[in-house]
């Protein structure tokens, strides 16, 4: 029960997490030039948008729960199965960044699917 | 401009491939080194965190996730998120690869061919262009 506590922890505040900040740095605008200087001050600017933080937050929580699930699962098995998040962040770039998804990334994603149920089922 | 796009994208998942699986690995060394683990009462909880953070390896974890992190705000910001998770996700397989060979966890044949399928789609996701909505100014 703690285990799929935490598995769900992992996969869907950390997905909202990151699209969280996927928000974030949409709003903060693109990396121009390849450099450390611009990367900081690109950085820097994003920590101002509000959703960074909410993103943030989100990722240290879905973090703490990785340490949990780790300390007595598998690195082996925990990883694979966090491969889930591909759908859930599939999902989320649609309804919450208006990303498209194309046929060929469903396949995708529908085969990396397929592939944590054996995961799961190999247990 | 659009193979640019690309060329940066690819240096920073690289960074993210490399970064994040060895990350992966420190912590989950970190968390056994920790010993046994109690969330209650509140006293053993920070005993585990005193326990857990007082280690050196848990922190170059935590580094190597940083720069994980790092990169990957940096992809998203000229990317789409839906291409970049995926396309970085590759470091999942790789995570399995050290977990195996560097912990030493037993993984069945069977284990093997779920994350080879997880790897395959993943592979099929990142043929797919880095981007479909535009900049806002």
């Amino acid at each position: 029960m703690l285990e799929l506590v935490l598995f769900v922890m992992i996969i869907v505040v950390g997905t909202a997490g990151e699209l969280c900040l996927g928000r974030a740095m949409k709003e903060t605008g693109e990396l121009e030039r390849f450099r450390p200087s611009a990367a900081i001050r690109l950085l820097w600017r994003a920590l101002r948008v509000k959703w960074i933080w909410i993103g943030v937050t989100m990722m240290a929580t879905a973090f703490f729960s990785l340490l949990l699930l780790l300390s007595f699962e598998n690195l082996s098995y925990v990883v694979p199965v966090t491969a889930l998040s591909y759908l859930v962040g599939a999902l989320g770039g649609i309804f919450f960044l208006g990303e498209r998804v194309s046929m060929q990334r469903w396949l995708g994603i529908s085969l990396v699917c397929a592939g944590v149920a054996v995961v799961i089922m190999a247990r | 401009m659009h193979t640019r796009l690309h060329l940066k994208t690819y240096v920073l998942i690289a960074v993210m491939v490399i970064a994040g699986p060895i990350g992966n690995l420190l912590i989950a060394k970190g968390m056994r080194q920790a010993g046994e683990v109690r969330l209650w009462p509140a006293s053993e909880l920070l005993a585990l965190f005193l326990r857990v953070f007082g280690a050196f390896t848990i922190w170059i974890g935590i580094a190597c996730l940083i720069g994980f992190i790092v990169a990957y705000m940096l992809a998203l910001s000229m990317a789409d998120y839906s291409y970049v998770q995926p396309a970085a996700a590759l470091g999942y397989g790789v995570t399995a690869l050290l977990a195996a060979f560097v912990l030493g966890e037993s993984v069945s044949p069977l284990r093997w061919v779920g994350i080879g399928i997880i790897c395959l789609g993943v592979l099929f996701i990142r043929n797919t262009h880095p981007r479909t909505t535009e900049t806002r100014e």
